[in-house]
């Protein structure tokens, strides 16, 4: 795919930022707007503008298409196992209070890796959608 | 008020479009729209969604799903009425319906006296999250956000088999005739 220099270059100065922006809105999601959803969707952005830019291929060495499906389900099992966690400790299903020595902490630690759960569903859908879309083109 | 203005005017240039890549790009310029709204209604969280997903993300498969189809609309025939009154008596329920709703920023409406205050008064020392938003949808209904996963993680599936299947099927028809 041969495009302009300025887009190349361009895009190449931005995605780094753009990228931070996701990990920003990932974790500073408890302070601000934003959350593992916002973040997911950011970072698939980030994939899907490299593989506009410089081509599929070089984009599946950064995110290949395998990690990106297993991805897709993986989140879901942070989500859940989550939930499980506080069950097998003597608590409710997603409750968290149990998850470190004081309740704040066990909310805060499960707030965290629910994020990381959707962060990961919803990035890994966004590509996985983009990248079968792209290959059925071909 | 001037951002409602200019999402009618995008729908109604929506409508008269025959090029599918043009009502893609308006509908991309209807989310950032709808976002600005949503900001102004200090829904923050909802207007990154807002912009992210339906600016950004669908804006990007409809694009690509455009590369797989044919870029203009299929002129239809005589116009029909039926369509046309089914859309007026659905708009003219919702509107009737959304005036029953409590007037916009009302501290006793029914939303705002349930959980609600709970939520606010005791998130920071229950989660330690100062962002109500997070805190209630991460947490407080925590089952809600889990479910909303599974939708997305379902949807991601469905469509990968489809797109997958066909081309299969495709490939199987091509070594057929070899």
């Amino acid at each position: 795919m041969s495009l302009d220099v300025i887009l190349r270059v361009g895009t190449k100065l931005l995605l780094p930022f753009i990228q931070l922006f996701a990990l920003y809105v990932q974790f500073h999601g408890d302070y601000g707007p934003g959350g593992g959803f916002q973040a997911g969707v950011i970072t698939a952005g980030v994939v899907i503008l490299f593989s506009i830019t410089f081509g599929l291929r070089r984009a599946q060495l950064i995110a290949p298409k395998a990690m990106v499906e297993r991805m897709v389900p993986l989140g879901v099992l942070i989500y859940a196992g989550t939930g499980a966690a506080g069950f097998l400790l003597g608590s409710n299903f997603l409750n968290y209070s149990v998850l470190a020595h004081d309740p704040v902490h066990g909310h805060e630690w499960g707030i965290f890796l629910v994020e990381l759960g959707v962060l990961t569903t919803v990035s890994g859908t966004m590509i996985a959608l983009f990248y079968a879309f792209v290959e059925r083109g071909r | 008020m001037a951002l409602l203005t200019l999402l009618a005017v995008v729908t109604v240039a929506v409508i008269g479009q025959r090029s599918l890549f043009a009502v893609v790009i308006l509908a991309g310029i209807y989310s950032f729209l709808m976002a600005s709204v949503l900001i102004v209604l200090d829904a923050v969280d909802v207007a990154m969604t807002e912009a992210s997903v339906g600016a950004g993300i669908s804006t990007v498969l409809l694009l690509a799903t455009l590369n797989l189809t044919k870029t203009t609309a299929i002129q239809s025939g005589r116009p029909r009425l039926a369509p046309l009154i089914l859309a007026l008596v659905v708009g003219g329920l919702i509107v009737w319906g959304t005036l029953a709703l409590p007037p916009f920023g009302t501290p006793d409406a029914v939303i705002h006296t349930h959980v609600a205050p709970r939520y606010l008064a005791r998130s920071v020392e229950e989660t330690g999250v100062p962002n109500v938003v997070t805190s209630v949808l991460a947490d407080y209904r925590g089952y809600d956000t889990l479910g909303e996963t599974t939708v997305i993680f379902t949807a991601g599936i469905g469509v990968m088999l489809l797109l997958r299947g066909f081309r299969r099927r495709d490939d199987e028809r091509t070594e057929r005739r070899k």
